[in-house]
């Protein structure tokens, strides 16, 4: 995706562009196209498939708005996986005809350095051929990471697996407590399917924590089962089949007590790793961090050999985002052929957690900011909402939540925006904005509302600080 | 460091304390934080004067409630006085005002109703076994919509009994500037005296005057929200808000239904929006009648009733049967019987709406006016309430700040929703001219709509810039689905000064609608094709 978008760019400003895509099959032998993970095994499936979720809870709500249908509705999987690949595919066609268009030259080979400005290129059949460029750019990704135990590769899927899965995964345990783990976990439970997630420790590491906490008891309410503090440490297969059966035994972290379970799938989400170590960096010096094997670059997206740069997830140091890779490689392409000096601005980056109860954030979470600015340094507003939508089917009243983080030495500028509730991106987004022009807790009180809808809360000035009553 | 307990909003904004025992501790921090009892001359409490209260409030609604509220907060003797006017119909209902009872509130879950419908619809493709078509029963949706409106009057009443806010259900007249009599439904007669008071009696549905019928078997949005059964088939008459919102819905849930409208929808909203929306209503098979007036309705032998109108177009007059005909032509405030010339309460001459200035006075000494009522403001509750709030705090609280009435962002909740916050394209053309103002705009897909197949052609937004220097946003308007959560955080952005590149150097969320906004970057005046493809 942000090939098309950079690629195009620079292509824009009459410059010689080719770009290399490679997919290397994972070890269950899913492959696709072009469009990199968030077209294909990320954002779009992801929240495609969380929408099918969300639809299901939909039914049943619509029966208490009038809508009459008796039968026990079902869902089925592959219905729904055909019809997300096929517009997965409509998007890979999209971005072949887009860099046609631009002039782009494209090959599906995998590339890597063999030397200063020069890079090989290995198509499926095993046929090479060598490119030279003035500049280069590395945008080769993340894959997700496997646990390093007897039967994982052989046994287990990834993300990578799931969106095109060929068949229902069935009864499925989730190990891991990342976005991707959480997210899968819930629409896996959305759609009608018996659910395990497996932790080792935390919920979410890097978000704010009490909103990890209320993420993840919201999915225990609504059906989907954790073991905390417990790691596999084997997989082996009782039955073959698609699904099979396996049977996963795991350690607790706590201590020497060992438990055995039997699932249909399990899925591996435990995170990712770049791609960087197998394209030939070395031939040519960049720098990578041995240990996590991401890039590290300057403000300038440069890496330490000047005439190669790197955008987007294999990045050191920046967040693993969509929209963040397509801004950076756009600036960057821009500074590179058009003239411009626009860097990159990685502060307050907005996002979203697609689980069934969303997330969307923007800025400090509560332990960063008290760290960063100490406690009495902090305001926090929050406030418990229940959507409108969720009254007449009598839904929770009491799990929707929403929290601002002010600086008080700052004007009471909102540093911390989290909201938890149903299109949580959709209001999330404006806010992010807000953030960025400045925002102070006396333009929060000043805005008026849109009512009745779940933004409002947001700004209504009875969110109160901790520790004073309503 | 004692974890709040945060007030949970009731919908309509007010407040409401969501656990019933507060600590100990709490009930002190609480203690230490009311304001000391105001020193001030003349804001001496009611018993000092001779007055029963500091405050009498009319009117229950948005703003009334709030105003009431607030004022207790300071410690301050209230009254509140709520009654309905039976409709035409004979509809009445409890305490909270329109928004609670036969608008914002009913609405938003009537159309509600007819999203899950589309909803319904999508889940096929999505995977789910469900045969279409599924039917729809009004009574069910009826019911639970009345009893969520029905808790509200109840949370209501109790709000105010907490607060210790006294509660009178009559219809009051002022007979001088500071007493203010009523007789309640027993028939008993009552006389409240108050230090201040505040009009807050909203509006009600108006009925056309020049079509013979149109009281007698016309409803309005006063009763369709309190129907038992189904209205059929039926004609919305109006092109506004509440028409297109109406027929939005009941198209939604099944019913044939036709809007009527004398000339363009959306009167005062963004034209080019406005026809964005009237035209997903007619593709999602809402039928309209354009430049036509009705002239008449009759009752006919079968109960359904005759409507004959005018078609300005063709200069003909047509006719067709209904089972209902709601009127949606505007609302009048309702200042008939509070008897406002006795005490000298200035109106507009045109509307009857009370005049008040920046502090919300009206021409008359500690008397004052909020809400839908009041003349030049937006009739919306959250202005309402926040006009209230200010209000209370102003004339108890020492507070000087005045109600920001610039930049309120609003939906109109038609079955393709539509956002915006700040000018139209028109206005901003007409206040600064099309050579200096820039628009940004876009036609995108909603990633949800691809799997379903729904057709997205009027998925839209623009934003209307200053064209020099800074860039700086005069307005947004935004088609689609959740426009009220999209526009909410941007209105806060505008409130800021938010520019063209401050919008740009967001990043956006993925995948969302709401991000398209940061990505806007081709201009009307480019004249290239918008079409933007989201991934």
């Amino acid at each position: 995706e942000i090939q098309q978008y950079f690629l195009k760019e620079a292509a824009k400003y009459e410059k010689k562009v080719m770009v290399l895509d490679f997919v290397t099959p994972t070890p269950q032998g899913s492959s696709w196209g072009l469009g990199g993970t968030c077209v294909n095994v990320g954002c779009i499936p992801k929240k495609l498939m969380h929408q099918a979720a969300l639809l299901g809870q939909a039914l049943q709500d619509s029966r208490k708005f009038g809508w009459q249908f008796t039968e026990e509705v079902k869902h089925n999987w592959m219905t729904m996986t055909e019809s997300v690949q096929n517009y997965i595919g409509s998007l890979n066609w999209g971005y072949r005809v887009a860099l046609r268009d631009n002039k782009v030259t494209y090959e599906n080979a995998y590339g890597e350095f063999v030397g200063p400005h020069t890079i090989k290129a290995t198509n499926k059949k095993g046929i090479e051929k060598l490119y030279t460029a003035e500049r280069f750019i590395i945008a080769t990704g993340e894959r997700p990471r496997y646990l390093g135990i007897p039967g994982d590769k052989e046994y287990c899927l990834s993300s990578d697996d799931l969106f095109s899965l060929p068949y229902c995964p069935g009864k499925t345990l989730v190990v891991g407590a990342s976005y991707v783990a959480l997210e899968c976990a819930g629409f896996l439970a959305g759609l009608g399917l018996d659910v395990t997630v497996m932790v080792r420790s935390i919920l979410l590491r890097g978000f704010d924590q009490d909103m990890a906490n209320r993420i993840g008891e919201y999915m225990k309410e609504h059906g989907v089962n954790f073991i905390r503090e417990f790691v596999p440490i084997k997989v082996e297969q009782v039955e073959e089949g698609t699904p099979g059966i396996l049977k996963v035994t795991a350690k607790s972290t706590a201590g020497d007590q060992m438990i055995e379970g039997e699932y249909n799938t399990v899925l591996l989400a435990i995170g990712r790793d770049p791609c960087t170590r197998k394209i030939g960096l070395d031939k040519v010096g960049v720098n990578i961090n041995e240990k996590t094997g991401k890039i590290p670059v300057n403000d300038e997206e440069q890496t330490n050999v000047s005439y190669i740069y790197a955008v987007g997830d294999i990045l050191q140091d920046k967040l693993e985002l969509t929209p963040v890779a397509i801004q950076a490689g756009r600036l960057l392409v821009r500074r590179l052929y058009a003239g411009a000096t626009t860097k990159c601005d990685y502060v307050n980056v907005p996002t979203t957690v697609f689980t069934p109860l969303e997330y969307g954030a923007c800025g400090y979470s509560e332990e960063t900011a008290v760290e960063k600015f100490g406690e009495e340094n902090i305001e926090v507003y929050h406030s418990h909402f229940w959507p409108l939508e969720w009254t007449v089917p009598s839904r929770d009243n009491n799990k929707c939540y929403a929290k601002i983080i002010c600086n008080i030495q700052d004007n009471e500028r909102v540093i911390g925006f989290h909201v938890l509730g149903p299109n949580a991106g959709e209001v999330t987004q404006g806010f992010a904005a807000a953030i960025k022009c400045g925002l102070t807790k006396e333009q929060l009180d000043n805005t008026v509302g849109i009512h009745p809808v779940c933004a409002e809360v947001c700004i209504q000035s009875h969110l109160k600080a901790h520790g004073i009553l309503g | 460091m004692l974890r709040g307990f945060g007030a949970r909003p009731a919908r309509d904004g007010s407040e409401r304390t969501s656990d019933p025992l507060p600590s100990l501790e709490g009930v002190i921090a609480h203690l230490r934080l009311l304001p000391p009892p105001p020193a001030a001359p003349g804001a001496g409490s009611g018993s000092c004067r001779g007055r029963s209260y500091d405050l009498l409030v009319i009117g229950g609604g948005s703003g009334g409630l709030a105003c009431a509220k607030e004022a207790a907060q300071f410690g301050r003797k209230v009254a509140v006085m709520d009654y309905v006017e039976p409709s035409p119909q004979g509809t009445s209902w409890g305490l909270g005002g329109t928004c609670v009872n036969v608008g914002c509130i009913p609405k938003k879950l009537m159309h509600q109703a007819a999203l899950l419908g589309s909803a319904l619809k999508d889940a096929q493709h999505y995977g789910w076994n469900i045969s279409q078509p599924v039917h729809h029963t009004w009574s069910v949706m009826a019911q639970g919509v009345q009893n969520y409106v029905k808790s509200l009057n109840w949370g209501h009443r109790v709000q105010l009994q907490e607060k210790k806010v006294k509660y009178f259900n009559i219809k009051g007249s002022f007979s001088d500037p500071h007493t203010v009599c009523g007789l309640t439904k027993a028939g008993k007669e009552t006389v409240v005296t108050a230090d201040n008071i505040v009009i807050a009696t909203g509006g009600r549905p108006k009925y056309p005057m020049d079509v013979a019928g149109a009281l007698e078997y016309g409803i309005t949005s006063d009763d369709l929200f309190w129907l038992k059964e189904s209205p059929g088939k039926t004609l919305v008459v109006g092109a506004s808000y509440v028409s297109l919102e109406c027929a939005g819905f009941l198209t939604g849930i099944g019913l044939d239904t036709t809007v009527m409208m004398r000339s363009v929808p959306l009167r005062g909203f963004d034209q080019q929006m406005a026809s964005l929306v009237t035209e997903h209503m007619e593709s999602y098979g809402t039928k309209f009648l354009k430049r036509c007036f009705p002239t008449k309705v009759e009752k006919l032998k079968s109960n359904r009733l005759q409507v004959t109108w005018k078609n300005a177009d063709l200069d003909t007059e047509e006719t067709d049967s209904f089972d209902t005909v709601m009127w949606a032509v505007g609302r009048a405030p309702d200042t008939k019987t509070l008897n406002l010339e006795t005490v000298g309460v200035k109106t507009n001459s045109e509307t009857g709406k009370i005049i008040v200035d920046a502090s919300e006075a009206t021409s008359v000494p500690h008397i004052y006016a909020v809400g839908d009522i009041t003349e030049g403001r937006p009739e919306l509750t959250p202005t309402a309430i926040a006009a209230g709030k200010l209000l209370a705090q102003r004339l108890f609280g020492q507070s000087s700040e005045l109600m920001d009435y610039d930049n309120v962002p609003t939906t109109v909740f038609a079955p393709l929703e539509y956002g915006c916050v700040g000018l139209s394209e028109e206005a901003a053309v007409q206040r600064y001219g099309s050579d200096n103002i820039e628009v940004y705009h876009a036609f995108y897909k909603p990633l949800e709509f691809t799997v379903a197949e729904r057709d997205a052609t009027q998925c839209y937004m623009k934003m209307v810039c200053l064209r020099e220097r800074e860039q700086r946003i005069l307005g947004l308007h935004f088609i689609g689905p959740n426009a009220g959560e999209v526009i909410q955080g941007f209105a806060l952005g505008i409130k800021c000064g938010a520019t063209y590149p401050q919008m740009m150097k967001t990043v956006g969320i993925h995948p969302t609608c709401a991000e398209e906004v940061t990505k806007l970057h081709i201009t009307k005046r480019s004249g290239l094709d918008a079409t933007v493809t989201g991934c």
